[in-house]
């Protein structure tokens, strides 16, 4: 049931209409119903990749112009988690084959980024390895080359962490040329050049710009 | 020869919406004073009387127009039981957050300033500056809004969800923050603070969307700035303000922090009269600029702002980073001198 003050969504007449519509206005029930029943119609992977992510990446590319909020999409993104959860267990063989990836909040305890993208790559079907918040230098450049990770995504909050992305990720590429590292978080919004300039292969200026990463990462291995 | 005006003359007629002698500059210094003084950020903020140290040096070193007793948000936040990590390249920040489940909010006590030590630091500041600055300079206090400080009471994510899926804990927790922070703020007015600076992130479309602000923070907002004793002005801390320029108006503040991100000349004409826009320098992009590149840019937000008055310039964040060169801050307060003062012929109508 939705809470008293939430606006009632409007109505749409496609899937993804639908929904996105759901999800924006945080309806549970018929987000969740939307989804199984696509699910249900063809396979939970063809759900995933027609429905699911569309909608998720439509989503944020509506909070880069301001159309959304932060909290919308990672409201969305958590309704998703659960239902794809529930369809497709971690570890399940439906899942689809991919790279090893991780995802950190470095120097920093600010997680709803993070709780964010993995959100979103969960709903995609993506398993991720969570190192948690207040990741160290040391402590990400090790677990990274312990877990012989692939793609790493580093989110940060302020701009001193994102300059230390530089140092991590020259250990890491020393260590590991063949990872990828995507990074993201405020400071990579504010000066366009950031990243560039910590030596990450590319940046999440939103979820699914970081989605879109990962696939086109993904795909190209 | 017209007299120039200290910097309180110089903001306050610019908040009356009228053109004072320059464009005030509001450079919002945190950890920067440690640098200047030579310490360590944790040591810095050891003492109060470090603090109102630094303010002053570089008061007058830099040449702003005002002082703030605001030393980092986890602060505030120490006062509800919450811890703050020290890092030696940045401010403070919070650690874990203190109301670990939506469920303690019931049982959640509002913290008393007089047993608050964080709380006590900054009204000592703020005492130590009016020594210092009188009242030729506003000092500016700083609360964190009722409706933001569950970002760390809660930490985000908790807090979205408490905000989508529990409303009476919701309306709880508001009244115990309601309650806190009028008393922190009104503490800070009393001890010589000239306005207060309310932050409020959440207020931003880029955070909730603005039906749901309406219902929740909007309201919060007017009930908690009508009990405030003195002028307050919103920070949305870099996030957008544009979409919510009436909805903040009708809170009662007098002053909106713009973010890098917003349309400034577009704030401006809607503020007009109403809001104080202040901003809206990068503080981001600012660690790499080059002395002409701080003097084009002060001189295109001026542009963008400074005609008829209502407008500080400041950063769109209120923390000037701790990694921007001295260079920069020198050629920022050069350029609203040279510049910023009206009026402002050289502004095309």
């Amino acid at each position: 049931m939705r809470p008293d003050h939430l606006e009632p969504a409007g109505s749409s007449s496609s899937p993804t209409g639908d929904l996105e519509e759901a999800l924006l206005s945080v309806d549970v029930l018929r987000a969740g119903r939307i989804i199984r029943e696509s699910s249900a119609a063809s396979t939970p992977i063809s759900c995933i990749e027609t429905l699911v992510v569309p909608v998720l990446e439509k989503i944020g590319k509506d909070w880069e112009e301001g159309r959304v909020a932060l909290s919308q999409i990672y409201m969305s993104g958590r309704v998703c988690e659960d239902v794809i959860d529930t369809m497709l267990p971690a570890g399940s063989p439906d899942r689809m084959p991919h790279p090893k990836m991780a995802i950190a909040v470095l120097e920093d305890h600010h997680t709803l980024g993070k709780r964010i993208v993995l959100a979103l790559l969960r709903a995609g079907g993506y398993e991720v390895t969570d190192y948690g918040s207040g990741v160290t230098v040391d402590g990400l450049v090790e677990s990274t080359v312990r877990d012989q990770v692939e793609i790493l995504l580093i989110s940060t909050l302020m701009l001193p962490a994102a300059l230390r992305a530089k140092e991590a990720i020259a250990r890491i590429k020393e260590a590991m040329p063949e990872t990828r590292v995507i990074v993201g978080g405020a400071p990579f919004r504010f000066d366009p050049d950031l990243w560039r300039e910590s030596g990450a292969d590319a940046v999440g200026h939103s979820a699914s710009d970081t989605l879109a990463a990962v696939r086109a990462m993904t795909e190209a291995a | 020869m017209t007299r120039e005006m200290t910097s309180a003359e110089r903001t306050a007629a610019t908040m009356g919406f009228e053109e004072p002698d320059r464009v005030p500059l509001f450079l919002s210094f945190t950890t920067y004073g440690a640098k200047e003084l030579g310490l360590s950020i944790r040591e810095y903020f050891s003492r109060p009387e470090y603090v109102a140290a630094g303010q002053v040096r570089l008061l007058a070193k830099f040449g702003g127009d005002c002082v703030s007793s605001f030393c980092y948000a986890a602060s505030e936040i120490e006062a509800w039981g919450g811890e703050t990590i020290f890092r030696d390249d940045g401010p403070p920040n919070a650690g874990r957050p203190p109301v670990r489940s939506p469920g303690d909010i019931e049982s959640l006590e509002v913290p008393l300033i007089e047993e608050s030590p964080s709380l006590l630091f900054g009204l000592r500041t703020i005492e130590l500056l009016k020594q210092e600055v009188g009242d030729d300079v506003p000092i500016m206090g700083t609360v964190l809004s009722p409706f933001s400080l569950p970002i760390l009471q809660l930490g985000f994510d908790a807090y979205i969800e408490l905000l989508y899926g529990e409303p009476d804990l919701f309306r709880r927790l508001m009244t115990k923050n309601e309650e806190f922070c009028v008393r922190w703020a009104n503490a800070q007015l009393e001890a010589g603070a000239a306005a207060i600076s309310y932050a409020d992130p959440l207020a931003s479309p880029d955070m909730v969307p603005t039906d749901l602000y309406r219902r929740t923070g909007f309201v919060v907002a007017k009930r908690t700035i009508a009990r405030i004793r003195g002028g307050v002005a919103t920070g949305l801390a870099s996030a957008r303000a544009l979409p919510v320029i009436d909805d903040l108006a009708g809170t009662g503040t007098i002053g909106v922090g713009v973010s890098a991100l917003d349309d400034l000349a577009e704030v401006k004409r809607r503020c007009a009269g109403r809001l104080t826009v202040i901003g809206n320098l990068n503080a981001i992009e600012m660690r790499r600029w080059t002395p002409a590149q701080a003097e084009a840019e002060v001189k295109k937000t001026i542009a963008a702002a400074g005609p008829g008055g209502g407008f500080v310039l400041s950063d769109n964040h209120g923390e000037i980073p701790w990694q921007v060169p001295e260079d920069v801050l020198f050629a920022i307060s050069a350029a609203v001198r040279k510049w910023g003062n009206y009026p402002l012929d050289w502004v095309s109508p």
